[in-house]
């Protein structure tokens, strides 16, 4: 019977074979994917009585998406690419979404329900001009008709088949068409703009075949800013360029007639530049100056009348018609830490259809944009709806003077990501509280168990798969044994501050930089990058990690920089700089303070460097580093890679001992007619390497050349920069180097003839992996490089090491001659890249694997081994047991290895890793509009038990054995008497 | 205060010939990637290729070179800087003529940068900058002031330098003041390299089938390790039965003769060891 326990318990351990992929039960388990749409540039509503409501909104990232309009859940979306950006979206016949995108060339109708496309139509013209698109109910022989002006022509298009049913050209040069109306119930077509600037012209034309009916022209003395505001189907009102005359223009029946108000007529106090905002409301239009916005009616023949002038920052939203002839708009105004959302009838200023006053998080910025709609309530009153967009980007739907829902859309624009790690389980707090309770935790594992040994019955099933993915342990908020519980911090485009937490992906907290808020003195704040500012060890216990938040004020690099730093735990921002210089580079120093404290240092557009944080201790432990403080910079433009060094303290700055001039230490110059940097990559800086030598086949020793300093480039022809198959392969070249920062040596130059970029390159120990197009094999190409270093290449003999007489422990040293020995393979590759990383593991022990981020938007693991510059066509069995694969011309793409499995990481930009404790895992955080995230495990999980791992299974079987032992024991004993009495 | 003068005459077809000038001659040519050292400089390292005179080897890769005038002598200027100070000029480089007199000493005291550059547009210095180059002044000194140059040419260009000593500098750099304040200089000129095609397999089964027939075979493994999993039971079955046969015989001769008469040879050894034990 011991046999046929121990049997069975090594079947069951030998049934333990390490698998290459996930299992369908196992998604969900370690990974989460969240889907974004990016900041709404439009929202249309689409709520009839019958069917779902929904909305659909277009965004500035170009996705076209329906949303539920209960929840806020995504329906569905497309993404349109960066080169097809939306200009008008619009719902017609009640069943398609109309989209006009690409500068007004691309007409597409969507089936609402299911996001299918239904047609397509192509709308060229004569020129390029401002694209229109009106959907009004205009119907022609039975036909709904869309009337889009794009590209210089006005075009009539079915809605049904998307067939162009008439076009009428503009042709003359100069002319802008602003505006293109169709009063209601009418058989016309208004088509009105500015022709040189200073000439408004007005066209008639039939709706049902497009034939010119009429055309007029008036010339004014000023030239005309450019945007109009509709006020009536037959009244415009214009800005001039000077933005303080006014203009209302009247077209009735034909015949144009204007008048010239100033502005300074309306408000007392000169407002200086005015601007129409929205060209909204009947009746109503509004004029924004720096310090107001001021609502302005239109009465009669071009009188005006101001109704309203409010200092808060005011958003109103497009006139939307309620009932028969009557329309209301929606405004939106600031008031501290709640917002008030007031909804007008159009024709009536002071009185009010609604108002409510909602609490709003501060740490959502200002209303940007803000969208109504109406319904019917139960006692038959108007009700209103209203969907805004914040200064972070986040869309609310607010009703009934609540948030119904919110979705944080604006992490679809993640800048920079880092991690910190959770807080120490302090020993007050009870885990206890949080595990299961015996009982449960026992009749988890039985069930298990059933699992396991397949007799689980399908609710069985149900309830193992919740509660591994229901697991309370990942999404604990303290520090795990394993490391896989982190918080991923990440800096958005609209400068805001999200914490998420790995195991489940929820925001813990957010928060708008305030320090990079628009302001006087920084009026145009821009995000730029994160650094991990404090990394807490020895006082992991009273002390939070924070991180240092690094922008500038304006698009130029000389522009000003601002510093803030924030506590990684709550969120909060604890301090900020507003700097006297610029920030072209941080620096990371791998020096800390004794508050652990890391130090950075801040080169400026002069070249001088600045240390931060600006505390004596930090100069003090700065001093003795001096000498031994160099870095780079690339100049992408002119392609000249420059090296730089300390020199002394400042000399132009007054008394300001943490500022540092800096000197030239080299520069390369690479010819301008021949070669322009694409690429550029470094190593990790904590990227660790396990050993530094490498056992080859015939049981020698290369020594990597590993060194933190290693600079990747890679250079193309400057005429082959364009797009792939501009150029022939003759005048086409790529050119990479390896080249060490601190002295400026180029360790390694190699030409690809006749192969052009994009260029996607990852650096990791001694090796760099690129991809790039070969031109004459018309495929993409991933090349590795892999570099030794021959100067330790004599301590091979035992015997010296025994004696000691090596220099494997001597420094190394930049100014020591490199003498390097380089390896490479180039391979084809299917797919073409969007990003590419490596995995990264804490001790780096377990072997390396690329990830790839593919054209499909997934992510792709590649063993290194398959991008091994020794691989030859018939390894030998010494190099076959070293794990050297047979070479192949091509990258095998193994349908397993897409660690996204089903999901694809929208819009794709960056992978990044990081490290967990267990040295096998490594976390992966893809985003781009979407974020995904995992644990991955290159060589599996050979340092821990599975997820799965039955315990149950392992005590019983215990338990057996000890039984069985018992039983035989007490056997044997009974038949050693027996024999004794024989 | 010493001079030594060293004529490096640069052609563009990387051919390398110098003229006798001051007591020393080197006349080389300049092998792609090889190294050389200038009569009088030390050899530090392993044997160089020894310069001979000798025609111009042109690699394919270099080809494209050698359609330019082959004949013209190229100089550029040479210029030092001395840790901060302006660049002052240190010679051209068809005629390195240089010497530490001012500063050098200083320079090796306070371990600061010596820096050269030159101009990155052979024909027409300094083309659009220079190119620089920079080395502690301490890892120059040995028996003189060793220099190594690796410079990296592309047509006319120059791309950039990699300048130092010719072996290791490793930290700390001790004070070492040369025994000539002269230079010794090691030059060496690189293109770039041609990255090694994708393999195409195709190719290589249509016109290789010798190549494939000349896999080599895996060596005949020896007998013991093609055959090992079977004579190792085998081995032990032989010794079992080895000492199973001399134990038979001890105990027939203790003369037990087994009561039952039974024929195996197991039963015939458990009885009367059992018997043993009892007693």
């Amino acid at each position: 019977m011991a046999i046929m326990s121990f049997i069975f318990v090594f079947f069951f351990f030998s049934s333990l074979q390490p698998i290459l992929s996930l299992y369908e039960d196992q998604v969900g388990l370690m990974d989460w994917h969240q889907q974004y749409i990016g900041k709404v540039k439009q929202a249309v509503f689409h709520t009839h009585k019958t069917g779902r409501k929904r909305v659909v909104a277009s965004t500035e990232q170009n996705i076209i998406a329906t949303l539920d309009l209960r929840r806020g859940e995504i329906f569905w979306r497309h993404v349109l690419g960066p080169n097809d950006v939306v200009d008008g979206i619009d719902i017609a016949l009640g069943k398609y979404v109309i989209t006009l995108s690409s500068g007004g060339s691309i007409l597409r109708a969507w089936n609402l329900p299911d996001g299918q496309m239904v047609w397509e139509s192509s709308l060229h013209g004569p020129k390029h001009s401002k694209p229109l698109l009106l959907t009004r109910n205009l119907i022609i022989e039975k036909d709904n008709v869309l009337i889009v002006f794009s590209n210089g022509r006005l075009n009539a298009v079915s809605c049904i088949d998307g067939e162009v049913l008439w076009k009428k050209d503009f042709e003359e040069e100069s002319l802008e068409v602003q505006q293109v109306i169709q009063p209601p119930g009418s058989g016309f077509i208004y088509v009105l703009g500015f022709a040189a600037s200073s000439q408004f012209e007005m066209y008639k034309i039939n709706a049902k075949n497009g034939e010119l009916l009429k055309h007029e022209s008036t010339a004014f003395s000023g030239r005309f800013t450019g945007e109009v505001s509709l006020v009536s189907s037959e009244t415009v009102v214009a800005l001039d360029s000077t933005g303080s005359i006014l203009l209302t223009i009247s077209f009735h029946n034909g015949k144009i007639s204007s008048q010239q108000t100033p502005v300074s007529n309306l408000l007392e106090d000169s407002p200086g530049l005015a601007v129409i905002i929205h060209p909204s409301v009947t009746g109503i239009f509004a004029i924004k100056t720096d310090a107001a916005t001021i609502f302005i009616r239109v009465i009669g023949e071009g009188k005006l009348e101001v109704v309203e002038k409010t200092n808060h920052e005011t958003v109103v939203s497009d006139a939307l018609s309620i009932s028969e002839g009557q329309q209301a708009f929606a405004l939106v105004q600031h008031a501290g830490s709640s917002i008030h959302l007031t909804v007008k009838p159009a024709h009536d200023w002071d009185s009010n259809l609604l108002k409510e006053s909602i609490k709003m998080d501060q740490q959502r910025g200002f209303v940007h944009k803000v969208f109504i709609n109406n319904y019917i309530r139960t006692d038959r009153s108007h009700g209103f709806r209203a969907l805004i967009v914040m200064e972070d980007h986040s869309l609310l739907l607010l009703q009934q003077g609540a948030i119904v829902w919110s979705r944080e859309d604006g992490l679809a624009s993640i800048i920079d990501v880092t991690t910190s790690e959770l807080p120490v389980e302090k020993a007050g707090v009870s885990v206890a509280k949080v595990e299961l309770n015996l009982f449960e935790w026992l009749k988890g594992h039985v069930l298990k168990l059933k699992g396991t040994l397949m007799l689980a019955t399908p609710e069985d099933i149900a309830a193992i798969q919740h509660m591994r993915l229901k697991s309370s342990e990942k999404s604990k908020m303290t520090r795990d044994h394993n490391g896989f519980r982190k918080l991923l911090i990440a800096l958005t485009r609209a400068g805001k501050l999200f914490g998420l937490h790995t195991g489940d992906g929820r925001i813990v907290w957010s928060h708008l930089l305030q320090s990079l808020h628009k302001s006087e003195s920084c009026r145009q704040p821009i995000v730029l990058n994160l650094y991990q500012w404090q990394v807490p060890h020895h006082h992991a216990l009273d002390e939070n990690p924070s991180v240092l938040v690094v922008g500038r004020c304006g698009p130029s690099s000389d522009a000003l920089g601002v510093l803030s730093l924030v506590d990684s735990y709550t969120g909060k921002e604890f301090s900020s700089l507003s700097l006297v210089h610029s920030v072209a580079q941080v620096i990371p120093l791998p020096y800390t303070d004794s508050t652990e404290q890391r130090l950075h240092l801040l080169i400026d557009a002069d070249k001088h460097a600045h240390l931060y944080p600006k505390t004596p201790e930090a100069i003090d432990s700065f001093q003795s580093e001096f000498s031994n403080v160099y870095w780079y910079s690339v100049d992408d433009d002119n392609g000249i890679i420059k090296g730089y060094a300390l020199k002394t303290k400042c000399s132009s700055n007054v008394a300001d001992e943490f500022c540092f001039d800096s000197r030239e230490l080299w520069s390369i110059v690479l010819p301008s007619e021949s070669e322009k940097i694409i690429t550029t990559a470094t190593r990790k800086l904590n990227e660790a390497v396990h050993t530094q030598a490498k056992l080859i086949a015939d049981q020698d020793v290369m020594y990597k050349y590993i060194s933190s300093n290693l600079l990747f480039v890679a250079t193309v022809a400057p005429k082959a920069s364009g797009e792939i198959g501009s150029v022939t392969p003759e005048e086409s070249w790529l050119v990479v180097y390896l080249i060490d920062t601190v002295t400026g040596r180029v360790l390694h130059r190699m030409t690809h003839h006749g192969s052009q970029g994009p260029v996607q390159a990852v650096l990791s120990e001694n090796w760099v992996v690129y991809h790039y197009f070969n031109l004459r094999a018309h495929r993409y190409e991933m090349s590795v490089i892999e570099i030794y270093d021959q100067s330790r290449a004599d301590n091979k003999d035992v015997w010296k090491l025994v004696v000691g007489n090596h220099n494997l422990t001597s420094p190394v040293s930049s100014y020591s001659r490199a003498e390097v020995i380089t390896k490479s393979q180039s391979y084809f590759f299917t797919h073409s890249l969007k990003a590419i990383a490596v995995t990264l593991t804490v001790k780096g022990i377990t072997s390396k694997q690329l990830l790839i981020g593919t054209i499909g938007d997934q992510v792709l693991a590649l063993d290194k081994r398959f991008l091994d510059p020794r691989r030859s066509v018939n390894p030998t069995q010494a190099e076959r047991e070293e794990g050297i694969i047979p070479l192949t011309d091509s990258l095998p793409i193994i349908p397993q290895s897409y660690i996204t499995h089903s999901l694809r990481v929208e819009g794709l930009q960056s992978i990044i890793t990081v490290a967990a404790k267990l040295e096998s895992t490594t976390l992966v955080f893809a985003h781009g509009l979407d974020l995904f995230f995992t644990h991955y495990a290159p060589s599996r999980t050979y340092d821990s038990l599975t997820e799965d791992f039955s315990y149950a299974l392992l005590l019983i079987t215990i338990v057996v054995l000890v039984a069985a032992i018992f039983v035989t024991w007490i056997l044997s004993q009974r038949k050693e008497l027996q024999d004794r009495w024989r | 205060m010493k001079w030594v003068e060293v004529i490096v005459s640069f052609i563009l077809t990387l051919s390398f010939l110098s003229f006798p000038s001051c007591g020393f001659q080197s006349d080389e040519l300049l092998v792609d990637d090889e190294e050389f050292g200038l009569e009088g400089a030390p050899q530090h390292r392993s044997p160089e290729p020894i310069p001979t005179r000798s025609p111009p080897v042109t690699s394919p890769t270099r080809k494209r070179h050698s359609d330019l005038d082959s004949d013209s002598k190229i100089q550029f200027s040479l210029d030092h800087a001395f840790g901060d100070s302006d660049f002052s000029p240190a010679g051209t480089f068809s005629a390195r003529l240089k010497t530490w007199s001012h500063g050098g000493q200083n320079l090796l005291e306070s371990d600061d940068f010596y820096r050269i550059r030159l101009p990155s547009n052979v024909l027409s210095p300094p083309g659009r900058d220079f190119i620089i180059s920079s080395v502690k002044a301490r890892c120059l000194p040995r028996e003189s002031l060793d220099e190594h140059f690796v410079i990296h040419m592309e047509g006319v260009n120059v791309l950039a330098v990699n300048y130092g000593s010719p072996g290791s500098c490793p930290y700390p750099r001790n004070l070492k003041l040369p025994a000539k304040w002269s230079f010794s200089s090691h030059t060496v000129l690189k293109n770039s390299e041609q990255a090694p095609r994708a393999p195409v397999f195709t190719e290589e089964i249509l016109g290789g089938e010798n190549a494939e027939g000349e896999v080599v075979q895996p060596a005949e493994r020896s007998f013991w390790a093609k055959y090992w999993m079977y004579l190792i039971p085998l081995g032990l079955i032989v010794m079992n039965a080895v000492t199973q046969a001399m134990n038979m015989p001890e105990e027939q001769a203790t003369g037990q003769v087994p009561a039952q008469g039974q024929p195996s040879a197991g039963a015939v050894q458990r009885g009367p060891s059992s018997a043993v034990r009892r007693r």
